[in-house]
């Protein structure tokens, strides 16, 4: 196959971005989307031109480092996985292939394709987590989960942070993010005991970073990898208003 | 409230409010729709509950206002939020496939609003405007027209002669209907009212209710301009 | 030859670690705070143990290359964790788990080490599902667990196969946790470029900011290294594309001894290499091996019309079919441990029986399960009493799609065959590295100061993993043992203060690492770094993989030393050293695997025995199983550098077998 790419460059996050036009050819469709770049990046270090910077890692869908905006859609064409899982064949010869980085307040810029989520790990330093030191745990086996809570905070839980979320809202909410967490942990009675604080320093933590505001579109359940549901903003919400009708804080 | 969990301040609280304030709109719609429906049937009943709402003390000083509040509240409150929204993402994408993942009624709620605002402004200047002058103005509570019969009926019947103003009607009630398209069920979630028994119905109900309603009064607008 | 000193406590095997738990030296609260840990790495042991120490009261410092702590590799394990807990009643113990570990080590771990390992194991799972990770659960709402390789109980916690990111996870919360407190300071995409020695001591590190390319010094009383094990040395390996071995080669060079580099884990169910633009290797989890029948065709006509695509999998009739785990192994089965299991798909691709057009491949099959194991119980539960194979079909599918879906459709979106429908193709590839940085009970290297947690150290598991155990040892090492030994080394440091970093020590450190990065950015080299990778890689995996032999392995020694030097004239980087350059951070690493790679085959040689992950051809059993030496090797081989092109020195650390008699593996 033979690809016209327009890959968003940008040197760093003081200067201006834009696209550039690449043409990519011999690509087989069992490439991997990633695949495709390294051979693309390949020619380039060849031609004595800057290799594109992009965010990826484990390459099996799971760390969350990959990003990009492939036809403008986050993670590219096909619902239910990441860039690092898309293939070739999804996309025939002759296509033109527009690459964006992730583009939101809260996610600026470093390089070319590359953002800075660290945002994402503010937001749990906020509140992510439950607070039991190590040591200090009773018997797995006390305490006793209902098999469909379990199922339903293992489903919030499988959220791997990359980001699509907020790139394909298009209000740039983080809101799918935050409240598969704070659903995760709701669910759970090990995460009851904090769960008002939790919702309340959260949501403060995301609106900080400059996240836009939830209107329901429901994109971020399409786009997102790991198909985290709406279930869980709903959930989000109800925790939180009742957490600031009754908080005493 | 600390500052913390200002009930203005954050954005989960911002779409409860937004959420209320349209589900009270809904509320106040349907009422609207009834007493417009009764315009077709009935106009002695039409006259007669037009005649109630207009002069009831509790109605006009006290619902009213917060009906208005309301409004006010939600088109401020649906820009503010659109300015904040827009600032969230200062560098758009250049190329975007946003219909792949949601709907346009979803996206374009800000268009749709500003319709409806706009047909309000024209709906006051036909109706409420009148209304209030001749009310509290002229201070003519009687709500009758010179004839000695209510005005009411009449003056309905009158603004639908004019087949621009039909058509402009009916071009803010699609809006309308898209607009309540994603807004009636959106209300609910924003409220985190979501159960996979009940929210089927809700959905349903929602579109029930956004394609019935601005039907009906698109209908009733349609029935005055052709029977008169 | 020096001796080593493992310092394994005195006393029996079940009481060791409880003694020395009890008289270990400890650091009162109030000195904590004044001391300074660094902490290379945030997978499973450095998450893990930069919390604990955190919550102790230590002021910790954690680095991480990637954008995120919650990206490391831990994150891609799948299918589960042991802990002998017997929930199950099926007999299990934490004897039974240090002698399956030892065993399925073949044998080359130190028991003491693996005893404590077991014995903890328990406590990890309670930690976890204290800190919110969602295992999985039976319909009472107590844990569920699933059986892995080389073990007849089932043991395993899993959470779907996801059970690695969740984990993580949990220990991403509690570093969140303690990052918040301000405990614990957080450095992401800085990447640890060398170890600082002062008088013998760790006492801090230079690290690079990959965004900016600023070299910065950090100090620290002790360092611990949880950086993962060094697979990608192969170019293709499950590992994920930034892992690397560099934290521990700079240890190496600077004084820790290297242990059993050569044990190499190969697993043996990974999606096939498809063609040369290959950049990873894709796991499909162990787990599978429960359900998924593995085979080769019987007849080699089959086996060759099915690599032309003449066939396929599901025209072979059941007769035809070789399911040649169960043939060898009727015990365990398509459950054996991974190094068996992957030498004999090996040992039948090599005979032509291979099912993929490079006939590289075997079948990994669940019809048979899916049908008449899953849908037949389900077909039961429903009161269908005369099913058809339709409706068994349909009804197993469904039990199967919720036990392995996501792994299913990884597998049809890479590539691109639907494996409810056909059978699987799966081909042995690196995974995981038994051999790392020498440990003593501690987990000290011989650097005093200097720690590796994880896969990063030699340690539990011999020259064999055994599934789910590497989850287990990595948190083990972090929230259970280090901050017990720990105190051991730190106690004596309280009166040390803060580390300096404007010493002659940290200025020779600083220097070399700048000249590198100066030589990699203004070499004007013709070849990418991924080139030199790519033949690294394929000379590793053709003559220090699966198979080796004395012939092989000198010619690959020669090979990489041809390819290091063509490397430092030819590499060429593109762009500059003071912004975001991945190919520079790239050349780094690979600079470091070349380097690595030979060792592991020095290694290799002169281990003349097979035993776990390490095969070497000249020694097998008639039926072609592995044949250790144990009266020659039973040691651990500690490598000490020595100087650069200069033969390292061997130490031995002999594996003392007071409670395992050592026997020939037998998994019959």
């Amino acid at each position: 196959m033979k690809l016209l790419l327009k890959i968003w460059r940008q040197k760093n996050a003081n200067t201006q971005g834009k696209l550039v036009e690449y043409v990519v050819d011999h690509v087989s469709p069992d490439m991997s989307f990633l695949e495709m770049l390294d051979v693309l990046n390949e020619n380039l270090v060849d031609k004595n031109e800057e290799p594109i910077a992009f965010d990826h890692d484990c390459r099996e869908g799971i760390c969350g480092m990959c990003s990009l905006y492939i036809n403008g859609r986050a993670h590219g064409p096909q619902t239910g996985v990441t860039t690092c899982q898309l293939h070739m064949r999804s996309f025939k010869d002759g296509d033109t292939i527009y690459i964006e980085p992730w583009k939101a307040n809260g996610f600026p810029v470093i390089r070319d394709l590359v953002v800075d989520r660290s945002a994402f790990d503010r937001i749990i330093q906020a509140g992510g987590y439950v607070s039991v030191n190590t040591g200090a745990a009773q018997d797995a086996n006390c305490i006793p989960v209902s098999k469909q809570d379990a199922d339903k905070a293992f489903s919030a839980a499988t959220c791997i942070g990359c980001g699509a979320c907020v790139a394909t809202c298009k209000n740039a909410s983080a809101m799918l993010f935050v409240s598969a967490k704070v659903s995760q942990l709701a669910l759970l009675p090990q995460g009851k005991i904090e769960a008002k604080d939790r919702v309340l320093n959260m949501v403060k933590q995301m609106d900080t970073e400059g996240f836009g505001n939830c209107t329901n579109t429901g994109a971020c359940e399409i786009e997102c990898p790991k198909g985290i549901s709406l279930e869980n903003i709903a959930r989000m919400n109800r925790e939180y208003l009742v957490a600031t009708l009754s908080s005493e804080k | 409230m600390s500052e913390q969990t200002g009930l203005l301040k954050s954005s989960l609280s911002k779409k409860y409010l937004m959420a209320i304030s349209g589900l009270f709109l809904i509320l106040f719609l349907t009422q609207h729709f009834i007493i417009n429906l009764l315009s077709v049937f009935s106009a002695e009943a039409f006259n007669n509950t037009s005649h109630f709402m207009g002069t009831n003390p509790l109605i006009q000083f006290v619902i009213q206002p917060i009906l208005i509040f309301g409004v006010v509240f939600h088109f401020v409150m649906g820009f503010l939020l659109e300015k904040q929204n827009r600032a969230a993402r200062p560098q758009k994408y250049a190329f975007s496939n946003p219909s792949a993942n949601s709907t346009w009624m979803s996206r374009y709620m800000i268009l749709s609003g500003a319709v409806i605002f706009w047909f309000l402004a024209l709906h006051f200047y036909d109706f409420w405007f009148p209304e209030i002058n001749t009310k509290f103005i002229q201070g003519d509570m009687s709500g009758l027209s010179i004839d000695g019969n209510f005005r009411y009926h009449e003056e309905l019947i009158h603004k639908f002669t004019n087949p621009i103003r039909v058509s402009i009607y009916i071009l803010a009630f699609i809006f309308l209907s898209l607009h309540l398209l994603h807004g009636f069920q959106s209300a609910f979630q924003s409220l985190g009212a979501r159960h996979p028994k009940y929210t089927p119905c809700i959905k349903n109900l929602g579109t029930l209710y956004a394609v019935a309603i601005p039907l009906g009064f698109a209908i009733i607008a349609i029935y005055h301009f052709f029977s008169h | 030859m020096t001796k080593i000193d493992s310092k394994i406590p005195q006393g029996t095997i079940d009481k060791k670690w409880s003694d020395y738990k009890s008289h270990v030296k400890l650091v009162n609260p109030a000195n904590k705070r004044a001391i300074d840990i660094i902490v290379v790495g945030s997978g499973l042991a450095g998450a893990s143990a930069a919390a604990s120490l955190a919550e102790m009261g230590y002021s910790v410092k954690v680095f991480c290359f990637q954008d995120s702590p919650r990206r490391a590799h831990s994150i891609a394990a799948q299918g589960g964790i042991n802990a002998a807990k017997n929930y199950k009643n099926d007999g299990d113990s934490v004897f039974r788990l240090f002698y399956d570990t030892i065993k399925g080590g073949d044998y080359r771990a130190r028991e003491a080490n693996v005893h404590r390992l077991a014995e903890v194991s328990a406590n990890i799972i309670d930690q976890c599902v204290a800190q919110g990770v969602p295992f999985a659960r039976d319909y009472g709402g107590l844990l569920d667990n699933r059986s892995f390789g080389g073990t007849q109980v089932q043991r395993t916690f899993y959470a779907a196969g996801q059970t690695g990111q969740q984990l993580l996870l949990g220990a991403y919360s509690a570093l969140s946790k303690e990052i918040a407190k301000g405990n614990i300071q957080m450095y992401n995409r800085h990447e640890m470029m060398d170890v600082v020695v002062i008088n013998g001591k760790a006492r801090g590190i230079i690290a690079r900011n990959l965004v900016n390319g600023k070299i910065e010094r950090f100090s620290g009383h002790a360092v611990l290294l949880c950086t993962g094990g060094y697979g990608n040395v192969f170019f293709l390996s499950t590992n994920a594309m930034g892992s690397n071995a560099s934290a521990a080669w700079k240890a190496y060079k600077r004084g820790a001894f290297f242990g059993n580099p050569c044990y190499t884990q190969i697993h043996p169910t990974c999606i096939p290499v498809s063609g040369d633009h290959q950049s990873k290797l894709t796991l499909m989890s162990e787990s599978l091996r429960n359900d998924g029948r593995i085979w080769v065709p019987k007849k080699k006509e089959d086996a060759i019309a099915i690599q032309q695509g003449k066939k396929t999998g599901n025209d072979i009739p059941e007769e035809d079919r070789d399911y040649y785990l169960e043939r060898r192994y009727p015990a365990f089965g398509n459950l054996v441990p991974r190094d068996v299991a992957s030498r004999a798909a090996k040992e039948r691709c090599d005979a032509g029986f291979g099912v993929n057009a490079t006939g590289q491949a075997v079948f990994l099959d669940f019809a048979y399960n899916l049908k008449y194991k899953y849908g037949k119980t389900e077909a039961t539960k429903k009161g269908i009493h005369s099913p058809t194979e339709q409706q068994l079909y349909d009804l197993g599918k469904e039990v199967v799609k919720e036990k392995y879906g996501n792994l299913f459709d990884m597998y049809m979106q890479i590539t691109g065959e639907n494996p409810y429908e056909v059978p699987m193709k799966i081909y042995p590839a690196v995974h995981y590295t038994m051999g790392g940085l020498w440990v003593d009970y501690n987990l000290m290297t011989t650097v005093p100061g200097l720690y590796a947690l994880g896969e990063a150290n030699f340690s539990d598991h011999g020259a064999n993993r055994l599934g789910a155990s590497a989850l287990m040892q990595g948190l083990a090492d972090g929230y259970f043992v280090i901050p017990y030994t720990i105190g051991d080394y730190l106690a004596d440091e309280i009166r040390t203060g803060k580390i300096p970093t404007h010493t002659p020590e940290f200025d020779e450190a600083e220097k070399i690492v700048k000249e590198r990065i100066h030589f990699f950015v203004n070499n004007k080299g013709s070849k990418s770094v991924d080139h030199f990778h790519k033949r690294l890689g394929k000379v590793m995996w053709d003559k220090c993989g699966m198979a080796r032999n004395e012939k092989g392995l000198k010619e690959a020694i020669e090979e990489i030393k041809q390819i290091r030097q063509e490397f430092w004239k030819e590499v060429k980087v593109p762009g500059s050293d003071t912004e975001f350059n991945p190919e520079l951070d790239k050349a780094t690493r690979v600079a470091d695997f070349l380097e690595l790679a030979e060792l592991m085959c020095t290694d290799a040689l002169h281990r003349n025995e097979s035993c776990g992950g390490h095969f070497r051809e000249e020694y097998q059993t008639e039926e072609g199983e592995a044949k250790r030496d144990d009266e020659h090797f039973a040691y651990v081989a500690a490598w000490e550098f020595k100087g650069n092109e200069i033969q390292p020195q061997l130490h031995q650390e002999q594996l003392v077998f007071e409670n395992i008699k050592l026997v020939q593996r037998s998994y019959k």
